[in-house]
């Protein structure tokens, strides 16, 4: 059956692991029944949002947790596609987060995540609680 | 990381010999960069031709390196950019900061 995908994943917090996850979200892609206009592109734009995703987890989310494990859902239903990315750190503002200076000259080596992200996906929250926090990330299949 | 690293009429040319570029390997690439500007490198070509994912951090790098090579008044310019990869510059407007090659020959062309 098609697009009731539930995909969960658990994996120590390293970069190592950002190839894997990828696979993983290029292979639920590749399983996503979805319109004919973004078939194509869902793979890699999933491979995308996810390593994002982890690396921000990673970098910003668990910097007080090294040890803690990183823990990943995929969830594809008829209408959407919803990646969370879990955290048990201090978390982060999203809307902190200043996207690059498109107009100026563009050269910050840092800071395009989060703008990648929200150009890729239709919905992107941040959702904080004492469990813990969650990047959510939301991409319209119909 | 797998990188070659061949030399032309003064300019280096730095092959690329991964399939992604991303916050797990990086930071190598930014480590030989810095190596080469060290070692006297301003001009400097970039082969991306293996590359078929790269991220955030991957570009940070590539900037990171641009700025340098401008800071030495030369240059650092790309070459065989995959489809996946010519979306995320395109996506960042990134290509409009690099000079970008079909191929090698072409981006040492664009030195004489």
């Amino acid at each position: 059956m098609k697009n009731d995908i539930d995909v969960d994943i658990r994996v120590p917090i390293h970069t190592r692991y950002l190839r894997m996850i990828g696979r993983i979200g290029e292979e639920v892609a590749r399983e996503t029944d979805c319109p004919e206009e973004i078939r194509e592109t869902l793979p890699n734009l999933l491979a995308i949002v996810l390593t994002e995703g982890v690396v921000n987890a990673i970098k910003h989310a668990h910097s007080a947790d090294p040890e803690g494990d990183l823990h990943v859902r995929i969830n594809v239903s008829k209408k959407d596609l919803v990646v969370r990315i879990y955290d048990t750190g201090i978390g982060f503002d999203l809307d902190a987060v200043p996207p690059p200076s498109l107009t100026s000259n563009g050269l910050e080596e840092k800071g395009r995540g989060i703008f990648i992200i929200r150009s890729l996906m239709d919905t992107v929250k941040y959702i904080r609680s004492d469990d813990a926090n969650v990047l959510e990330m939301r991409k319209n299949l119909v | 990381m797998d990188l070659k690293i061949e030399n032309t009429d003064g300019v280096a040319v730095l092959f690329v010999r991964e399939d992604r570029l991303d916050a797990n390997n990086s930071e190598e690439l930014k480590t030989e960069l810095r190596r080469l500007f060290d070692n006297g490198t301003k001009d400097l070509v970039i082969d991306l031709k293996e590359i078929h994912f790269i991220d955030s951090s991957g570009l940070g790098v590539l900037v990171s390196g641009y700025k340098n090579a401008s800071i030495l008044h030369g240059s650092l310019k790309l070459s065989n950019l995959q489809s996946q990869v010519k979306s995320m510059f395109e996506l960042t407007r990134l290509h409009r900061v690099f000079d970008i090659f079909t191929s090698v020959d072409d981006a040492l062309q664009s030195y004489r």
